[in-house]
């Protein structure tokens, strides 16, 4: 019985291992072949045969005028509005619907919901002229402004069952110590929803670091250019320099996999424990 | 406390109803106060843009001058003269028809093999979870336009195998499929919700099968599924919706090419808003776009009474 337990550990284990190398198999591949020549890219090892450290020396240097460090402190800086904007948002919307008995309080939360299923299209052209009109063409306002608007429809979502697993006795606990709904916000539920936050804030961060489209639809000067949008640029010359364009790529997902790294744990289980139980 | 406001005088009672109309006025203000940021937000960015947006779809416009109103005359044109609309929706819908089903079968297979209590679990997770994370950025676009290339990485590969292979992104044949390929690459946050399903279904279910001498086959299918099908569902609808605007993989890898074969549907209205500034017509564009997708979800919500099994119902099989 137990050797067959422990049989079973092991294959698992193996199963799990090779699986892991095969999704995996694109990204290792992609580490060498950013120090690689372009010749050399489709030969069979994976290695090159002499590294080509300058594919990222060069790479940084994306134009006479501007280095990748312009472009990261970019993305960075709007990203720190997004998380902010997003984190912070969200929470109180989110505890208005979890909490407070307002009118219309299903509707609302009925119509946020559906938002969701709404494709993007139908309001990007109307918001792109809206953001034309208000003169805001080639500022970061039009990609932050949407995250202090609750971040999203699905982070509210999130928080809201989030919120509504919090013992009801603590708010009134609270309330006969004679706090209000706001007191009760900030004393007792934000502290208690940290988790559930931090899973927004990763997610805030990792999707509108991806979120190429709005950056480039409402960027325009080189100067601003989010990490995104500098590779794009990469990408569209005539003659690309794959070594470089690999090397500078690899680098944009470094923030977001080390953020994924480290908040791992929050990140699965903020999602699981947001359901009906931990 | 109920008793007792029975018991109490009338003016008594109109006392305790008149606190009440407060309290719940009170409610009413600070519910709306919690909730002004998304209000605000939905009444500027979504419920403005779409009167906006339809508005828009009945005129032509290109930014320079005011809309001029042309009636139905967009929806004839798209409908009647325009074959990139037909190919576009063609590509679109055999898109999702593939990946939809592909992902979930996936992601569903994934999330199974890491259900389960193993050490070192975390590092199995991140590196299953590593592709997703990069999601639809440029660099994921990137490296999979060098891989799938005539001499890239994945021919190489098959000819370990002997087998000869094409230039996968330029091959108008295989084109669509490498996109298809790369969407299921990155099944990630379909997985982690299918594992938050998982987690949450109760472990005496499998038990007391096990007791009877079920197998697992049996149990995948008699406790698994029918305890999965609403996260299934949710996934499914999901799916669908995102699938229908698919944007970055064929505005960056294949740009649409070769001979349109991923001309997919919200590349062709970006195509329309952004290239040629037609706003009109690109938002007549998006109304067909949306219509199609509530048609979609409605034929999902209405199935979905069939295969659907909430616990809630008492156990009853809906």
């Amino acid at each position: 019985m137990i050797k067959t337990l422990k049989n079973n550990k092991v294959s698992n284990h193996l199963m799990l291992i090779v699986f892991s190398l095969l999704m995996l198999y694109p990204v290792i591949w992609w580490v060498g072949a950013s120090l690689k020549t372009t010749a050399e890219m489709s030969s069979p090892s994976i290695w090159p045969s002499t590294p080509i450290w300058e594919n990222y020396t060069k790479g940084w240097q994306f134009s006479p005028e501007f280095t990748f460090g312009r472009f990261f402190g970019n993305t960075l800086l709007m990203e720190l509005w997004n998380v902010v904007g997003g984190v912070l948002t969200s929470a109180i919307v989110a505890y208005g619907f979890a909490r407070i008995n307002f009118k219309f309080r299903g509707a609302l939360f009925s119509i946020l919901l559906l938002t969701m299923m709404l494709p993007g299209q139908v309001t990007i052209v109307p918001q792109y002229i809206l953001y034309n009109k208000l003169q805001l063409m080639d500022s970061y306002i039009p990609l932050i402004l949407p995250h202090f608007f609750g971040g999203g429809a699905f982070f509210i979502f999130l928080l809201v069952q989030f919120i509504r697993g919090i013992p009801r006795e603590l708010d009134e606990a609270a309330k006969i110590d004679g706090s209000s709904v706001y007191g009760i916000f900030y004393r007792i539920v934000l502290p208690l929803i940290k988790p559930a936050l931090v899973t927004v804030a990763i997610f805030t961060f990792i999707w509108s670091w991806d979120d190429f489209f709005a950056q480039m639809l409402y960027l325009n000067s080189v100067g601003k250019f989010t990490v995104g949008l500098a590779l794009r640029m990469y990408v569209d010359q005539f003659e690309i320099q794959w070594g470089r364009l690999l090397a500078m790529s690899l680098l944009s997902v470094v923030p977001s996999v080390v953020l994924f790294f480290f908040a791992q744990k929050q990140f699965v289980e903020g999602i699981a424990t947001t359901g009906l139980k931990g | 406390m109920k008793a007792e406001a029975v018991h109490k005088p009338a003016a008594a009672r109109l006392r305790l109803t008149k606190k009440k109309a407060k309290s719940s006025n009170r409610n009413n203000l600070a519910g709306y106060i919690f909730i002004s940021p998304w209000l605000l937000g939905f009444l500027l960015l979504t419920v403005w843009p779409i009167i906006q947006s339809f508005y828009l779809s009945f005129t032509e416009y290109s930014l320079l001058e005011a809309p001029t109103w042309t009636g139905t005359q967009n929806y004839a044109n798209i409908f009647k003269n325009d074959t990139d609309f037909t190919t576009s929706l063609k590509v679109t819908f055999i898109f999702v028809l593939f990946s939809v089903p592909l992902k979930l079968f996936f992601s569903l297979m994934v999330a199974m093999m890491l259900n389960k209590n193993l050490k070192g679990m975390n590092l199995y997770r991140t590196a299953i979870y590593f592709p997703s994370l990069i999601g639809g950025s440029i660099a994921v676009a990137a490296l999979w336009r060098n891989m799938f290339n005539l001499n890239g990485y994945f021919n190489h590969v098959l000819s370990w195998f002997g087998i000869q292979g094409v230039g996968w992104i330029t091959n108008p044949h295989t084109s669509l499929a490498t996109l298809i390929l790369l969407n299921t690459w990155q099944f990630g946050s379909t997985m982690v919700i299918f594992l938050a399903g998982l987690k949450q279904i109760p472990n005496e279910l499998y038990e007391s099968a096990s007791v009877d001498g079920a197998s697992k086959v049996r149990k995948f299918f008699h406790i698994t599924l029918p305890m999965l099908s609403p996260v299934m569902f949710f996934n499914l609808v999901l799916g669908i919706i995102g699938s229908f605007q698919t944007f970055t993989a064929a505005f960056i890898v294949t740009q649409g090419g070769p001979i349109n074969s991923t001309y997919m549907y919200a590349l062709f209205l970006y195509d329309k808003a952004f290239k040629h500034y037609q706003m009109g017509y690109a938002s007549a564009l998006a109304w067909i776009l949306l219509v199609i997708v509530a048609l979609m979800t409605a034929i999902n919500f209405l199935v979905s009474r069939y295969w659907v099994f909430y616990e809630t119902d008492g156990g009853k099989q809906k």
